[in-house]
């Protein structure tokens, strides 16, 4: 379709409900969403807002109960069930809170598994998880089970598992969320470095630290977008404000 | 500039203001581009002038403008003293914010909601100002110190707002 354009990601009117009469859930409730190419976009929101709901229907993990949802220029809320496992496979990346890391699986094979699933070549696959492993920063941890890596590496192998097949979307749901502080910062590195190399990402998060990794950042609340915020602009000066800085500079006595 | 804060970094030794100037902006990274560097220097004149510092001229810099050498005096030894063992704390403005939710939806004025999104939109483009610093410096670095402490205060405001959101919204019963 012409009027897409450079997105990678359109929805109209998303809507995903459960039950019916008295009972009825709007999980998600006319979404309304466009995502550009090489766009960072973070969805936040109180829990049992939707997010998790909205994130799901975007990959096709799910099906919406109404509207229409887009990817690179394609449909596929209609497709069928087998159209749509391959271009989850193809197309979209997924990176999970609590990792889904196969446990008697290594980080290369962990990362190797869903290009073998592809149809790739196991000599492509392996070629691909070193240079993998190598951009999260892992190389030497290519051997390692999942359960000799620390919560923030297992993370980082998981998304190089997300990026095997060079994905037009990856999608991550909570990415902080079982991690510690420290954990986290490696975490953010990873994305702030995905971001820069032009990668189209949605985070759902209520981490305010990894959602101000994004260009774009929305609210939600019932099921629906409330309010949105362009993350650019800002300078050092405001910071000094924050930290006390400028009043202290100003005082005198 | 506060005066302590100058007054503590001549007690490690003697110096020029180009070299307190220097040392502050390595504690602050970029946030000390913001600092406008004669404040040092009208800072250490009223040292002087109250008794806490003294300056000797220093030899072979007679090309530069600051070519004094600053010292503490024992008063300003004591002040320092004083200052380290103070408690004090800046106060953030919640009970500014909190009274301006509820005179907004008492009087019926604005949406509190309205309040608490573009307070967010605010402290997020701060959050993410200060989250790219703070990635940008090396470890171990002072300056990275401080950039955390303001990451971290930030990600209290946006947890304290989250609570308000939570209050503020109207109960909605689906159809």
């Amino acid at each position: 379709m012409n009027d897409v354009g450079a997105s990678v990601l359109r929805t109209r009117g998303l809507r995903k409900q459960y039950g019916k009469g008295e009972g009825l859930v709007r999980a998600v409730d006319d979404v309304d969403l466009e995502v550009a190419s090489g766009e960072t976009v973070a969805v936040m929101g109180p829990s049992g807002c939707g997010k998790s709901t909205l994130l799901h229907l975007l990959g096709g993990l799910d099906r919406p109960s109404g509207g229409e949802l887009w990817l690179a220029g394609q449909r596929i809320d209609q497709l069928g069930e087998r159209a749509l496992a391959r271009l989850r496979r193809d197309k979209i990346g997924f990176i999970f809170q609590a990792f889904h890391l196969m446990d008697e699986l290594t980080a290369a094979e962990n990362i190797e598994l869903p290009a073998l699933l592809a149809g790739r070549s196991a000599r492509w696959a392996r070629r691909r998880a070193v240079e993998l492993l190598q951009r999260v920063g892992l190389a030497d941890r290519a051997r390692f089970l999942p359960s000799a890596l620390s919560g923030g590496q297992r993370q980082r192998v998981a998304v190089a598992r997300a990026l095997v097949s060079d994905p037009q979307l990856v999608l991550a749901d909570e990415p902080t969320g079982n991690l510690d502080s420290q954990a986290t910062v490696e975490v953010l590195r990873l994305f702030e470095d995905l971001h820069a190399s032009g990668q189209t990402l949605v985070i759902v998060t209520h981490d305010s630290r990894i959602a101000a990794t994004a260009d774009r950042l929305i609210s939600m609340r019932d099921g629906a977008f409330v309010d949105e915020t362009r993350l650019t602009g800002g300078s050092a000066g405001n910071l000094g404000a924050v930290a006390g800085l400028t009043e202290m500079c100003e005082r005198e006595v | 500039m506060q005066q302590e804060v100058i007054l503590a970094m001549l007690a490690k030794e003697p110096s020029h203001g180009y070299e307190l100037r220097a040392r502050l902006r390595q504690a602050l990274g970029p946030l000390g581009d913001a600092m406008n560097d004669g404040q040092v220097y009208v800072t250490l004149a009223r040292l002087e002038k109250a008794g806490l510092a003294t300056s000797e001229p220093s030899a072979g810099l007679r090309d530069r403008p600051d070519r004094k050498v600053y010292a503490l005096t024992p008063e300003g030894q004591q002040r320092v003293a004083g200052w380290l063992a103070e408690v004090s704390w800046p106060r953030p403005d919640l009970a500014e914010f909190h009274l301006k939710l509820i005179a907004a939806a008492s009087a019926g004025l604005a949406d509190p909601l309205a309040i608490v999104d573009a307070q967010r939109r605010e402290l997020l483009r701060r959050l993410r100002d200060a989250q790219r610093a703070a990635l940008g410096e090396p470890d171990g670095s002072a300056a990275g110190l401080l950039l955390e402490g303001i990451v971290l205060r930030l990600q209290a405001d946006l947890r304290w707002l989250e609570a308000c959101e939570r209050n503020w919204t109207p109960r909605k019963d689906h159809r």
